[in-house]
C-alpha cells in the first residue's frame, strides 16, 4: 500500500495491544454495569405503580435517543460542578454502563413479555410472593430468548468504547491519537485500530451467532 | 448563572449547532439510505462477486467503530491524495456507517415479500427491474419501515461525533461552551434537552407518519 511503514507497525504494535486489553476491559466492565441495571429497569417498568412505571419509561427513551458522547461529557463534566470527582475511567464505566443498561432493558422487557400467560398463573396458584414469581419463574425462563439480543449488545458496547478516548481512558483511539500525534503518522495506527476491530468484533459476532442458534435447539424452538 | 439565563445567552450558539446537526442528519440520512438500497440489492445478487462486494463493506462498517471510520476518512485519507472537507468527511462517515445496518434492513425487507409476489410479477412478463421497483420494493419498504425508525434515531446520535473532527455541530458548539465556561451541567443539560426533542418529537412522529402513509398507500391500513 502507498506509503506503508511495516517497521513502524511493528514498533507501535505493542502499543496498540496493550490499548486492546484497555478496550476489552472498558467493554466487559460497562457491560456488567448494563446487565444488571438493565435487569432492574426492566422489571422498575412493570411495577404496579403507574408514576414509578411512567418516569423510567420515559428515562429510558430519553438515554436512549441522546447520544452517548454526550452522556460521557455530561457525567465527567457535572460531578465536579457539584464536588463530586470521577476518574475518567469511572465517569466512562458509568455513562456507558447507563446508556446500554437502557438498551437491554428493552431486550429483558421482551424476554420477559414471551413468558406465556399460565407461567404466572401456575406461579400464582402456588401462592408464589411476587419476588418468588421473578426469581424462581419468570425470569429463569426470559432469559434465554434474550441472550441473542443481549450477545448484539455486547458487541455493539465493544465498538462504542472509542467515544472514552474524549474524557482521556487509554483505549486504542486514544493510543492511535497519541501514536500519531507523536509520530506526525496516521496511517498506520488508524488502519491497525480499524484490523483490531473487525480481528475482534467478526470472530465475536459470528460466536453469538453460533450460540444464538445452540440456545435456541435446546430450547426446541 | 441559572438555566434560563444560560439559555438567553448561549441559544444563537445552540441554535447553529443544532442546524449544523440537522444538516449532517439529512445529508448522512440521504447517502445511508442510497447505499442501504445498493448493498442491500448487491447482497442479494446471484453474481458472486457482486455479492462478495457487499458483505466486504457490510462486514467493514458493521465491523468496526464509527470513530475509527470517521478518523480514517478524515485523517488517512488524503494521505492517498484525496482531502475531504470537514462537513462532508462528517456525512459521508455518518452515512456510510449507517448504509452499512440499512442494508441488512433493505435485504431482510426484501426476503419477506411473499414468493407469490414474486411468481405473479412474472407471470404478467415483467422484466426484473420491472418486479423489483414496482412490485417487490413498496411492499418490502412497508415491512422495513418500523426498524429504519430505530436506525434514523442511530443515525441522529451518531452525526454527534462528527464533533470530534471539529464540525460545528450541537455537540461541538457545547463543548467550546463548557470549555470557556464551566457551565457543564447547563450546556451539556441544553445539548441532551435538544437531542431528545429532535430525536422524540420530529424524528421518531415522522417515521411513524410515514409508517401510516405506506401502509395505506398499500391500502393495508
Amino acid at each position: 500500500m502507498f506509503d506503508w511503514k511495516w517497521d513502524f507497525t511493528w514498533e507501535i504494535l505493542p502499543r496498540l495491544i496493550q490499548a486492546t486489553g484497555n478496550t476489552l476491559i472498558a467493554a466487559l466492565a460497562g457491560y456488567a454495569i448494563a446487565v444488571v441495571l438493565g435487569l432492574g429497569l426492566a422489571l422498575a417498568q412493570r411495577t404496579p405503580y403507574r408514576p414509578v412505571t411512567l418516569i423510567v419509561r420515559e428515562f429510558v427513551e430519553f438515554i436512549r435517543s441522546t447520544p452517548l458522547i454526550l452522556q460521557i461529557f455530561f457525567v465527567f463534566y457535572v460531578g465536579p460542578q457539584f464536588g463530586i470527582r470521577l476518574s475518567p475511567w469511572a465517569s466512562g464505566m458509568i455513562a456507558i454502563g447507563l446508556h446500554y443498561s437502557c438498551y437491554l432493558s428493552e431486550v429483558y422487557r421482551g424476554g420477559i413479555e414471551s413468558v406465556a400467560k399460565g407461567q404466572w398463573e401456575a406461579a400464582t396458584a402456588l401462592n408464589m410472593t411476587t419476588a418468588q414469581k421473578y426469581r424462581r419463574v419468570i425470569i429463569p425462563q426470559a432469559i434465554p430468548p434474550a441472550l441473542a439480543g443481549m450477545g448484539n449488545y455486547l458487541v455493539g458496547i465493544f465498538k462504542d468504547t472509542p467515544m472514552l478516548s474524549v474524557i482521556g481512558v487509554a483505549e486504542l483511539i486514544h493510543t492511535a491519537n497519541a501514536i500519531g500525534s507523536e509520530n506526525y503518522r496516521y496511517l498506520e495506527p488508524y488502519t491497525m485500530v480499524g484490523i483490531i476491530f473487525l480481528a475482534i468484533s467478526l470472530p465475536a459476532a459470528g460466536l453469538i451467532r453460533l450460540f444464538e442458534a445452540h440456545v435456541r435447539r435446546k430450547l426446541g424452538l | 448563572m441559572n438555566l434560563s439565563d444560560f439559555v438567553i445567552q448561549y441559544w444563537p450558539r445552540l441554535l447553529s449547532g443544532t442546524g449544523i446537526t440537522l444538516a449532517q442528519f439529512l445529508l448522512a440520512a440521504a447517502l445511508g439510505i442510497a447505499i442501504s438500497l445498493c448493498m442491500g440489492l448487491m447482497k442479494l445478487s446471484h453474481n458472486s462477486i457482486v455479492r462478495g462486494a457487499a458483505v466486504t463493506y457490510i462486514e467493514i462498517f458493521r465491523g468496526t467503530s464509527l470513530v475509527v471510520q470517521l478518523y480514517w476518512i478524515f485523517f488517512v485519507l488524503p494521505l492517498f491524495g484525496l482531502t475531504i472537507e470537514k462537513f462532508t468527511a462528517g456525512y459521508l462517515a455518518v452515512g456510510m456507517n449507517i448504509g452499512a445496518y440499512g442494508a441488512e434492513l433493505v435485504r431482510g425487507g426484501i426476503l419477506s415479500v411473499p414468493k407469490g409476489q414474486w411468481e405473479a410479477a412474472l407471470a404478467i412478463n415483467m422484466s426484473p427491474a420491472q418486479r423489483m421497483r414496482r412490485i417487490i420494493l413498496p411492499q418490502a419498504l412497508v415491512n422495513m419501515l418500523p426498524p429504519w425508525g430505530n436506525l434514523m434515531i442511530e443515525l441522529l446520535k451518531g452525526t454527534a461525533l462528527v464533533s470530534l473532527i471539529s464540525v460545528a455541530d450541537l455537540m461541538f458548539e457545547a463543548r467550546q461552551i463548557n470549555a470557556s465556561t464551566f457551565l457543564s451541567a447547563q450546556v451539556f443539560g441544553a445539548a441532551l434537552v435538544i437531542y431528545y426533542i429532535l430525536a422524540r418529537f420530529m424524528v421518531t412522529p415522522f417515521m411513524r407518519w410515514l409508517e401510516r402513509y405506506m401502509a395505506r398507500k398499500l391500502g393495508r391500513a
